[in-house]
């Protein structure tokens, strides 16, 4: 016998099932206790940088719209910088919050978040990664939340470098995983959750 | 900007463990087949978009808010059913306790149903029970709130199957890699064996760590029981030898 390592282990996860959005967006299904939804809002005030809006679609393995998921994204400001209490190497945008969370459209499930274009962050070894922002996608059906990340079709040349991208070994699926400009500041990105065009999903 | 360049100070999380956590795939719970992910996930260590997390003062918080016995009643009534008190702590997996974290809680009424148009059960709603609230975990991670037990309900899955009375979490850390969902179940409920979503679990230890006991200590006599439901956060690294880079 040796010594006893006197780790916990991780709560295990359960899916958010279909009532996610009483938790956390009450107000989205007329329950009004806070006074408003958490991460409608990704700014307090005139934020530095481009600013853009993604939207997008969840869809399942037969390609139907998720109406019951909730997203979540997570970003730096545009100069690279994380509004966290971990962030050490400077002073992020002080109106803009990083983080925003969406239950998608009613009828269509489309979700939609205005933001800022993200600034690059380095890999641990200090080169930079493209940029990028963190989504997370909960739903019924989901028995753990899926990881994922948002790149931008337009940031090619940061994305030829990316120590993630180029790690790939399916380059071919690689797309999954960009923002398409479609207009202006406005950018398109569906998650397919399964199927030929199915997102590649984070362990991270 | 060159500040920007430098590696990020704060460590990275312990990998999670995928022996442990359910898998995205289990067909006994039959939503699951065509929402899950069927290539392989992709592997790599935390970086600083995962290591920050957003922050959520205290002051976000309203005086009714982890109190869902009376957020959403009339002035002077209050929600119907068993009261209880549902307290633990946010830990990590090193079993330090994690302050200032976001945990949003859902639930049933006591009859088994949610305040929610899609809803179709037939048992009534409660016009007093709203069935949300929040809280912000204190310095030791510690939280606590107040609600009336919820009641089991029968859902479309198999025919005839039934959740055994639960309540929703989720759970922010101070890392996104640590972002969490999961749900509490209670002490003795004979729904639990039976249910497909808890089925998808992979050793009674993980179901075990779901299911709140009865705390006598922390009920308030003639007043309101009370469940103690600690959760587990990913861990974060911490060793004097990070980052060093070789010949340093
Ligand atoms: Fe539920």
């Amino acid at each position: 016998m040796v010594q006893k390592l006197d780790y916990l282990r991780e709560s295990p996860s359960q899916t958010a099932g279909p009532y996610v959005h009483i938790g956390c967006m009450p107000n989205f299904t007329g329950i009004d206790i806070y006074g408003g939804d958490l991460g409608t809002s990704m700014k307090t005030g005139p934020v530095q940088g481009a600013e853009i809006a993604i939207t997008g679609i969840v869809y399942d393995g037969t390609g139907t719209p998720l109406r019951d998921a909730m997203v979540e994204i997570w970003q730096p400001d545009a100069a690279g910088l994380f509004p966290s209490a971990n962030e050490t190497r400077g002073h992020p945008d002080p109106n803009f919050v990083g983080w925003g969370r969406s239950p998608g459209d009613m009828t269509t499930g489309e979700f939609r978040f205005e933001t800022v274009k993200p600034g690059a962050v380095p890999w641990p070894d200090g080169r930079m990664q493209a940029p990028h922002i963190t989504a997370w996608i909960v739903a019924r059906g989901i028995n753990i939340g899926l990881h994922t990340r948002i790149y931008f079709e337009d940031e090619e040349d940061a994305n030829a470098a990316d120590p993630i991208l180029t790690r790939i070994e399916h380059q071919n699926r690689i797309p999954t995983l960009l923002a398409r400009k479609t207009n202006g500041g406005e950018y398109r990105f569906d998650i397919h959750l399964q199927g030929p065009h199915e997102t590649i999903f984070f362990d991270i | 900007m060159s500040l920007i360049n430098t590696p990020p100070k704060t460590a990275g999380f312990v990998p999670r463990d995928r022996n442990w956590q359910p898998d995205a795939l289990t067909p006994a719970y039959k939503t699951s087949i065509k929402r899950s992910p069927q290539s392989a996930l992709l592997s790599f260590p935390t970086t600083l978009s995962e290591e920050t997390s957003p922050v959520f003062g205290h002051g976000l918080l309203g005086a009714l808010d982890n109190d869902l016995i009376l957020n959403y009643a009339k002035s002077g009534e209050s929600a119907i059913g068993p009261r209880i008190i549902v307290h633990g702590r946010v830990l990590d997996e090193m079993g330090r306790g994690v302050p200032g974290a976001l945990v949003e809680f859902w639930q049933a009424n006591a009859g088994g149903r949610y305040r929610h148009k899609k809803e179709s059960y037939l048992a009534p709603l409660d016009p007093n029970f709203g069935g949300c609230g929040r809280t912000i975990t204190g310095e030791d991670g510690s939280y606590e709130f107040r609600t009336i037990q919820p009641g089991p309900y029968p859902w479309p899955n198999g025919m005839n199957d039934w959740r055994p009375a639960h309540i929703h979490f989720s759970i922010f850390g101070h890392g996104f890699a640590q972002r969490l969902i999961t749900q509490m179940y209670f002490e003795g409920d004979p729904h639990i064996p039976l249910c497909p979503i808890i089925g998808i679990l992979k050793s009674q230890e993980a179901i075990d760590a779901l299911i709140a006991p009865l705390d006598m200590h922390r009920t308030v006599p003639m007043d309101s029981r009370a469940f103690k439901f600690d959760i587990v956060l990913r861990g974060q690294r911490q060793t004097y030898f990070e980052n060093r880079k070789e010949g340093m």
